[in-house]
């Protein structure tokens, strides 16, 4: 479960993300909807610890992140917006050097690794070198790698950027799979059909703040509109980096 | 933080490119040249030393003794040239002498008669031709002046008020050392070499390649990703250094030191001692170089400062070849300087005290040291991380 109250991050004069509270619960899929440049990457940054917010509080199943960074990491499988590979190592490396950073033992990384092979479809790929990789068989292994150590709070930052409609569907698939599991799962996307085929609470992001939160159907009684396209234009105030 | 380490010499291991350049061609390179040049210049000596010396002579017929006395001596004379200005000039010949017209009358009066020897000495092939017509034309003169004195009821060596004896106590190591002056650059720079591909790909490299976001996300301290690439690198870098030492030791027992009356004192045992010695340039250079290839926003970027560092193990011997003097205690406690001043001592064949190995080790390991940590902390910055300043 995650927690967040009033996050706030600057980068010199820009306000990037300006008094963000939400909550993900475990066993539901919540969705951070943004236009890009919304402040959707820097809060996730800021909740894996790598930023560190100006003001505010944020705690993963408890634990605070600035206070104990490596607890709340070794809690989280984080799939960010980099996903660079290691073009030299296959994908079963790839994602056993996670699991030996992790301090897993050699037989622990085998069988998740052959579980998370089976789950995600990389058998076919999973001994070839990483390079020339599309990018559905990419975001395969960087989730692979981010779950090698099964985590039970799972951050995507834009998931399915770049993927066909098949990858796209069986990377569906497998998020259903993790809210069956009863994980937290935490996406953020700018595709309104994502969210809505996915989460079961949406949190719009538009200029750093928040400007909506709540499920599919509380988003459209809250707007009175019919769609949930013209009820995310609606909330945000403009269409501006929808189409980006 | 070994779990970095393995994994960042797998990868780069893996890379043939990475392989070829740094650990074939960087150690080898070197050695195989410098054996190539010295051979070279050894074999053109002897070859110059050894040859019939051949000299143009002009107005010989001015002093037919003379020249008798010369093809005695083995000179093969050949004829003279319109214009020996132009000659040497135009390089077709490196000496040439010259007898002027009243060189007979000179003689008969008992005066120095002037001979002159044309050359240039900006041309250093003619250097060796010039000694020995010098040498001759000197031999000759003394001669005849003896004989002069001697008819004259004088005993020759009334004229010579001093004899000069140079005893040379330099040994054929240290002569040796003076060839070998060169090594300690090239050890340095080999290590540099070393760590300068692996520095840049696990920093810049790194974050270009858009995995060091994801990698700083596992639960391990920073200094710890960091520490395990540094390590990396001065493995690699030790790689190296190890590998052209034995490439040089190995290649100068082509050279053909006996005809060079000089021995040279690079044997296993003084490459062992040499590798013990720069060991910890190992984690310096690495350090150095990690620093700043993880602020560079790119692979090329960080390539192009990296190429300026490398004359920073050109200093101390460039300083020692300018300012040639002897073995002083505080020079054994700057870095690179030490290495640099304690390898050429032993390569002359000079024993070093275990004091000076200590000072270099630990000074060095120091600066190393620090340097370490303050990579270390590089990583608690968010712009490194993220590539926006």
């Amino acid at each position: 479960m995650i927690e967040a109250r009033n996050l706030r991050k600057c980068f010199g004069d820009v306000v990037a993300v300006d008094d963000v509270s939400f909550r993900a619960e475990d066993g539901q899929i919540t969705g951070l909807l943004g236009p890009n440049g919304a402040g959707k990457t820097t809060t996730l940054r800021m909740l894996y610890t790598l930023l560190k917010p100006d003001s505010g509080d944020m705690t993963v199943d408890g634990i605070d992140p600035r206070r104990e960074p490596l607890a709340v990491k070794r809690r989280l499988g984080v799939v960010p917006d980099s996903r660079g590979l290691y073009d030299r190592l296959t994908a079963r490396e790839n994602v056993r050097y996670y699991g030996e950073l992790h301090g897993l033992d050699g037989a622990t990384i085998d069988s998740r690794t052959h579980r998370l092979a089976e789950l995600l479809g990389m058998q076919d790929f999973i001994d070839r070198r990483t390079e020339g990789f599309s990018q559905g068989q990419r975001v395969k292994v960087a989730i692979a790698r981010a779950m090698i150590h099964d985590p039970r709070t799972v951050l995507l930052d834009e998931p399915s950027n770049g993927l066909d409609v098949m990858s796209t569907r069986a990377l569906r698939h497998y998020l259903l799979s993790l809210r069956e599991e009863g994980r937290c799962v935490v996406l953020s996307t700018h595709i309104m059909q994502e969210v809505a085929a996915l989460c079961d609470r949406i949190v719009i992001i538009a200029h750093g703040r928040i400007a909506a939160d709540g499920s599919a159907e509380q988003l459209l009684a809250r707007s009175g509109e019919r769609s949930l396209e013209d009820a995310f234009v609606k909330l945000i105030g403009s269409d501006e980096g929808l189409l980006a | 933080m070994m779990a970095v380490f393995r994994k960042e010499l797998l990868e780069n291991l893996r890379d043939r490119r990475v392989v070829v350049n740094t650990l074939l061609l960087g150690p080898l390179a070197a050695p195989l040249i410098f054996v190539a040049i010295i051979w070279f210049t050894v074999q053109q000596a002897i070859d110059r030393a050894e040859a019939d010396l051949e000299l143009v002579v002009v107005g010989a017929e001015h002093a037919p003794n003379l020249l008798r006395w010369l093809e005695q001596q083995g000179v093969v004379v050949k004829d003279a040239l319109d214009d020996p200005e132009q000659a040497i000039r135009e390089e077709q010949e490196e000496v040439i002498l010259r007898i002027p017209q009243d060189f007979g009358a000179a003689w008969s009066s008992g005066r120095p008669a002037v001979v002159e020897v044309l050359t240039d000495r900006s041309r250093r092939y003619a250097g060796t031709s010039l000694a020995r017509v010098e040498g001759l034309l000197q031999g000759y003169s003394r001669q005849i002046g003896q004989l002069r004195l001697q008819l004259r009821g004088v005993t020759p060596d009334l004229a010579q008020a001093l004899r000069v004896q140079t005893v040379d106590l330099s040994t054929p190591e240290s002569r040796g050392g003076m060839i070998l002056a060169f090594l300690p650059y090239v050890v340095l720079i080999t290590v540099f070499i070393g760590a300068m591909h692996m520095a840049i790909d696990t920093t810049s490299g790194e974050r270009e390649r858009r995995s060091l976001e994801p990698l700083l996300i596992n639960p391990l301290p920073r200094w710890q990703i960091m520490g395990g690439k540094l390590l990396a690198t001065t493995a690699f870098a030790l790689a190296t250094l190890g590998l052209g030492l034995i490439a040089f030791t190995w290649a100068l027992k082509l050279l053909p030191t006996a005809q060079m009356d000089m021995a040279l004192n690079l044997d296993w045992k003084v490459a062992l001692t040499a590798f013990v010695l720069v060991l910890p340039v190992a984690l310096l250079a690495s350090g150095l170089l990690i620093i700043l290839a993880a602020f560079a926003k790119s692979f090329r970027e960080a390539q192009s400062y990296l190429g300026l560092v490398m004359f920073i193990p050109m200093i101390p011997s460039f300083w020692i070849l300018i300012n040639p003097s002897r073995l002083e205690t505080w020079m054994t406690w700057v870095p690179l300087l030490s290495q640099s001043i304690l390898i050429l001592e032993m390569v002359r064949g000079e024993t070093i005290e275990a004091v000076w190995m200590l000072t270099s080790f630990a000074s060095t390991g120091a600066l190393a040291l620090l340097l370490a940590i303050i990579a270390g902390s590089l990583y608690n910055r968010p712009g490194l991380i993220f590539g926006d300043g």
